[in-house]
């Protein structure tokens, strides 16, 4: 079974799908670049409209909600499904039913429209994230990627040469933001709480651990955790927005010294900030001062493309797809994929 | 069963120790609060079984899985998760069909999927200033770990 070949230029438009953890989400983009039109399954009411209720993580949400979001996606960039030249998805990292669900249907409109398929690797997705809104970033980058599943640090030397310079040992950043959010009972989800709570607190009101500050590119979180609940269970007197404050300042901290010294290794042009956790105020003005006293370039994509969308699966799947080609349809799902041998077994 | 360790490398030995006793088809499930060291001892058992790159937490991807040649080890957290619904969705019981080991924290939620387990329950030791000292209290659900009861006490004697 072979599918037909695509040349692909700056009129190339793919159809991209994203469902490797929590979120549904389908998006139009052309030449790699132009977003025409991106669809995240929890901007729409797919409870409304299909009458189920929709729990968060189950694979059975996805599998609600990828036609309804596919459909909202090519609707909103305004084309008709046979200008699609080939369809993007995200074949891992991931959960390993989530993945099953836009795999399988990323395939059968494959076959039903008869365009190529590309898998996409979620982690190589959100570098480009970056590339969406600023399409002229010059090579090498440092990408900081942190959020809720993942802390990394990545060496960009071009388009589909990565490597992999540094990553948690334990607990990602974001899991430790709403872990102590939750501890401190300030709400979910944890990052934007913690955020806010910590504009009313004291950064330097408790001098938490920064773990492993001078040990490599590596991260641990997870002592930082321990040590904000055996703090405020010694010291319950100290404020929440305080502890919020100083436990932020603690792992932005250690995220942008990181940042940097991998910066200065590589001899990068600039750092990128990807993930959920890219949309924190203290890491983005840390970040942002750190990269200005080096004289390189701090690039804060928004919220919207940093945390999971389906636009850079599309924007990923363009590059993907030029370098080396369609995929087989007969790959499956990687609940496990690293980054680095993204080579998504295209044989 | 109730044990004693006095730092996290303390806990990973003595999880090395209890992993001597873990069979394929074996689900451990994991509680105690924020952190009193679920994912330390976890790596202790995934180090002891054979897993040689880092064990990061699972709270956001739910199941990681580690390929250990004859065995495969399922490291999965479920702290995000409050709706059995969305438990029986990760069908835990079958991950260790496959000559796997299932280790699941914040596992109190998938109890009732499961019907032969190992709970350990750790406490941090809240009259100990340093943080370092956990209670880890045992116990054994369904056959296949009832009859394991002495091989896990005399395996795990130096903690007691």
């Amino acid at each position: 079974m072979s599918l037909p070949e695509v040349v692909v230029g700056p009129d190339t438009v793919i159809l991209g799908i994203e469902t490797s953890c929590d979120e549904t989400a389908a998006a139009v983009v052309m030449g790699g670049d132009d977003v025409v039109s991106s669809v995240v399954s929890s901007q729409i009411d797919v409870h409304a409209e299909f009458g189920g209720v929709v729990p968060e993580v189950a694979s059975r949400a996805h599998l609600e909600s990828i036609n309804p979001v596919v459909r909202r996606a090519i609707d909103d960039a305004g084309i008709d499904e046979h200008r699609i030249d080939a369809i993007a998805c995200t074949v891992g990292p991931g959960l390993i039913g989530a993945l099953l669900v836009g795999v399988s249907s990323a395939k059968a409109l494959a076959l039903a429209w008869n365009t190529p398929f590309v898998g996409v690797n979620h982690l190589e997705a959100h570098l480009y994230a970056s590339f969406l809104e600023d399409p002229t970033l010059e090579f090498p980058l440092v990408v900081l990627l942190v959020s809720g599943g993942h802390t990394m640090l990545v060496e960009m030397q071009g388009h589909g040469d990565y490597r992999l310079l540094g990553r948690t040992i334990d607990d990602a950043a974001g899991e430790a933001f709403d872990k102590v959010a939750r501890y401190l009972d300030l709400g979910y989800p944890g990052g934007p709480a913690i955020d806010r709570a910590a504009t009313e607190g004291d950064p330097g009101a408790v001098n938490f651990p920064r773990a492993m500050m001078d040990d490599g590119l590596n991260f641990s979180f997870s002592g930082l955790k321990t040590s904000v609940v055996n703090f405020v269970r010694k010291h319950p007197e100290v404020s929440s927005v305080d502890i919020a404050a100083s436990f932020q300042q603690s792992v932005s901290d250690v995220l942008v010294h990181k940042a940097m010294k991998a910066a200065r290794d590589v001899g990068a042009t600039g750092v990128v900030l990807g993930g959920g956790v890219a949309a924190n105020t203290q890491l983005r003005s840390d970040l942002q001062a750190a990269c200005a006293a080096d004289g390189i370039g701090a690039f804060l994509p928004g919220r919207e493309m940093c945390t999971d969308n389906a636009a850079m699966i599309a924007a990923a799947g363009w590059h993907r797809l030029r370098a080396l080609g369609p995929s087989r349809l007969d790959i499956g799902a990687f609940p496990s994929m690293p980054l680095v041998e993204a080579g998504i077994a295209d044989g | 069963m109730w044990f004693r360790t006095t730092s996290p490398s303390d806990t990973r030995d003595f999880a090395a120790a209890l992993a001597r006793i873990v069979r394929s088809g074996d689900t451990v499930v994991l509680t105690g609060e924020m952190g009193s060291g679920k994912t330390v001892f976890a790596q202790g058992i995934g180090a002891a079984l054979g897993v040689t790159e880092p064990m990061t937490s699972p709270t956001f991807t739910l199941v990681n899985t580690y390929d250990c040649g004859n065995l495969t080890v399922h490291h999965a957290d479920l702290y995000r998760l409050d709706r059995t619904v969305e438990v029986a969705d990760l069908a835990l019981s079958e991950l260790a069909e496959f000559s796997g080991v299932v280790l699941i924290e914040w596992g109190e939620a998938a109890i009732d999927e499961i019907v032969d387990y190992l709970e350990v329950h750790i406490d941090v030791d809240i009259d100990d200033d340093a943080g370092e000292l956990r209670e880890f209290t045992l116990d054994t659900v369904g056959p296949s770990w009832d009859r394991r009861r002495d091989m896990l006490s005399s395996a795990l004697e130096a903690w007691s």
